[in-house]
């Protein structure tokens, strides 16, 4: 078979012009095909132009971290040192406290999240749901460095005087647990810096999760209810598993933000460059809290180098968390699969 | 119609250029410290309403300035920490003290008073390598008899970004501790052996006003404001002085600025001298590409010196003793453009 001399789409329109008995209008044909072509264009342009910066981003972080990398090489990731007057530099306690803080905001707002999700879309009575709802969604619009002057302020205090100082007394001479919770108490460090950043992601996470939750189809709800389940075994063996993929998303929505939080950090991790006490209370440093306080200092040479390293790591550590929710993501459509 | 439109907007765009070139001749801009910032900001105010001409001062730390200037991406840069004479010629730049300002230690413990408690900088730096934990140390109490210390560890708190208030301190350290010198020695970032970070002056000022025992150091127009409980040092000849204008003027005045504008004024000699003291730098191109901003430039800091003392002090700088603002006029002769001639800026 010969290939028609009008492409498929124009002859569709063509056929369509003919059916209605009307004039197709010329102009608007040859446009419209014209103005398609150059929307594709322009949106593969976009999408391309999208990787490029990403591209250009970790070339130019390469290039800056230059002399930092092959000074220390991989070796930069374990070393505790960092002292700028001798032109040593070292990333450990700075990737330690990222990690730290991280989890622990994790630890505490997933479930949290869970349960304000949980609440919003099964047990709120239904005038409740919209203000609650909206109110946690603003959480969202507080700026980071509110937050960090709170948690300076108010929460420092409050956790030094009502949390550490009990639990000082409480493991007094107990091995690991007294070591967790020793140190002066000044109310900064990795575990402020972590209930800080969970109160920060908390509105996203939950956000998320309550949308997910929404969209589970009443049908399936209904029947599980209908055959006598809890609320609970609703949530846990019915609404969970249907939205599981949304669930995780929002979790690492939430955990990227953490990652990258700056100001709230600096203002309550303590800003101390030390690896000597795991105590849960001991001020530390963070990646991004490292970067904010010295960039604008930094001479020119190793120690600007390592900075830049710095940035390449959690860089590189975002980008590892990413993979791994993707990789997570598709073993449980796997999984799915497997099941039905 | 569209002929009319295109010879508009090649006057406008003819007018435009015209006007930035205009402009350019009156404006000048500069990067680099924060501690000046404020004072900068507030010449730089007051010199607009004086003559029109725009002076623009980006405050973004004494280590971008230095990057900008050397990039020449400003016309000058600021640091709080001087430039030895021998990386000033290698950089081809000159540089000029504009202000002095103090680093004080501060305290907050219940029922002192400001001024009360006396310290040296051995005690100081002790207390900052961890080794003096205690209010109750002997060495504070030999200091300080009579005055009733807490039974209570010190909480040490420092500036965690970068900064000149830093170098000042720790170069003030290394100057009189032994042990500090050889274990942290001087900059405006080092590695604290103890001690909470806070993010700028008032960031240790919050944290000494919150943490009860704390001692801190912030730049004197923090103390005076924010009325914190300063300490009286013990200066290089012994003698106990308290921070203000007197004590910081007393300190520029027992450098020798003749030879060099690379003073770093802590421990200075003299009885009155504040031991922690500091100027603050302006550094410029010896040979100018744009000798029109140079020129502006130092018509604005020559204002500056002759008019703008008591704005100066309002702000709780110390202006510059008026032999050094002399020295520094003579310097700028040998500001020079492309063709080895002179900036005029007067």
């Amino acid at each position: 078979m010969s290939t028609l001399p009008i492409p498929p789409a124009q002859s569709a329109y063509l056929l369509a012009g003919a059916q209605k008995n009307m004039p197709p209008p010329r102009n608007f044909k040859i446009s419209g095909v014209l103005a398609d072509r150059l929307f594709a264009l322009l949106a593969h342009a976009a999408a391309w132009f999208t990787l490029l910066i990403l591209l250009a981003i970790l070339v130019s972080l390469v290039v800056g971290a230059w002399p930092a990398i092959s000074a220390y090489g991989l070796g930069f990731l374990t070393s505790s040192v960092w002292d700028p007057v001798q032109n040593e530099y070292g990333g450990l306690v700075m990737i330690y406290g990222t990690l730290a803080t991280s989890l622990i905001a994790l630890v505490i707002a997933v479930p949290v999240s869970f349960g304000i999700a949980l609440f919003l879309t099964e047990l709120s009575p239904g005038w409740l749901k919209r203000p609650l709802g909206t109110a946690i969604e603003l959480l969202a619009a507080v700026p980071s460095i509110v937050y960090g002057m709170w948690g300076l302020m108010v929460f420092g205090p409050i956790l030094a005087t009502w949390v550490q100082a009990p639990l000082q007394k409480l493991f007094a001479g107990v091995p690991y647990l007294g070591a967790l919770v020793s140190g002066p108490p000044v109310g900064i460090g990795i575990l402020s810096a972590g209930i800080i950043l969970a109160i920060m992601i908390i509105p996203f996470i939950s956000a998320v999760m309550r949308d997910v939750f929404e969209v589970t189809p009443a049908l399936l709800k209904e029947s599980a209810y209908g055959l006598g389940a809890t609320t609970w075994e609703v949530v846990w063996t019915v609404v969970l598993p249907y939205t599981k993929t949304g669930v995780l998303g929002g979790i690492m929505l939430g955990l990227g933000r953490a990652l990258g939080e700056t100001m709230a950090v600096t203002f309550v991790i303590g800003n101390m460059n030390q690896l000597d006490s795991v105590s849960l209370f001991a001020a530390a440093n963070s990646i991004t809290s490292a970067l904010a306080n010295e960039f604008a200092e930094a001479a020119e040479g190793l120690h600007q180098a390592s900075l830049i390293y710095l940035g390449l790591v959690l860089f590189f550590i975002t980008f590892v968390v990413l993979a791994l929710s993707k990789i997570l993501l598709m073993r449980l459509q796997k999984g799915e699969g497997a099941r039905a | 119609m569209n002929g009319s439109v295109i010879k508009v907007l090649v006057a406008g765009a003819a007018a435009a250029a015209f006007a930035t070139g205009a402009y350019a001749q009156q404006e000048a801009t500069g990067a680099g410290a924060s501690f000046p910032a404020p004072l900068y900001s507030k010449w730089a105010a007051d010199y607009n309403k004086a003559t029109g001409v725009r002076i623009n001062y980006q405050s973004v730390g004494s280590g971008a300035g230095l990057r900008q200037i050397e990039a020449k991406t400003v016309d000058f840069g600021a640091s709080d920490a001087p430039l030895k004479d021998e990386d000033l010629a290698k950089k081809g730049l000159i540089q000029f003290p504009t202000v002095i300002g103090g680093v004080v230690p501060v305290v907050n413990i219940a029922g002192i008073a400001p001024g009360q408690i006396k310290l040296s900088g051995q005690v100081l730096g002790d207390i900052y390598l961890g080794k003096i934990t205690q209010w109750t140390d002997p060495a504070i109490v030999k200091l300080n008899p009579g005055v009733k210390l807490p039974d209570a560890a010190i909480a040490p708190v420092r500036r965690a970004d970068g900064s000149g208030t830093s170098f000042v301190f720790t170069n003030y350290l290394s100057k009189v501790n032994e042990e500090w010198k050889a274990k942290v020695g001087e900059g405006t970032a080092v590695n604290w052996p103890t001690g909470a970070g806070g993010k700028g002056n008032e960031g240790v000022a919050a944290f000494v006003g919150r943490l009860p025992n704390s001692i801190g150091y912030v730049e004197y127009a923090y103390v005076k404001q924010n009325k914190l409980t300063y300490v009286q040092l013990s200066n290089s000849t012994g003698n106990f002085v308290s921070p203000d204008d007197t004590s910081f003027k007393a300190a520029a005045a027992g450098a020798d600025w003749s030879k060099s504008f690379y003073q770093i004024l802590t421990n200075q000699p003299g009885k009155d001298a504040w031991p922690i003291t500091g100027a603050t730098f302006i550094l410029m191109h010896k040979v100018q590409d744009k000798p029109v901003q140079a020129a502006t430039t130092l018509k604005f800091f020559e204002w500056a010196y002759r008019v703008g003392d008591k704005t100066a002090s309002d702000l709780d700088y110390v202006p510059m003793p008026d032999s050094v603002k002399a020295a520094i006029m003579k310097q700028w002769d040998s500001i020079q453009d492309g063709s080895g001639k002179a900036v005029a800026y007067k």
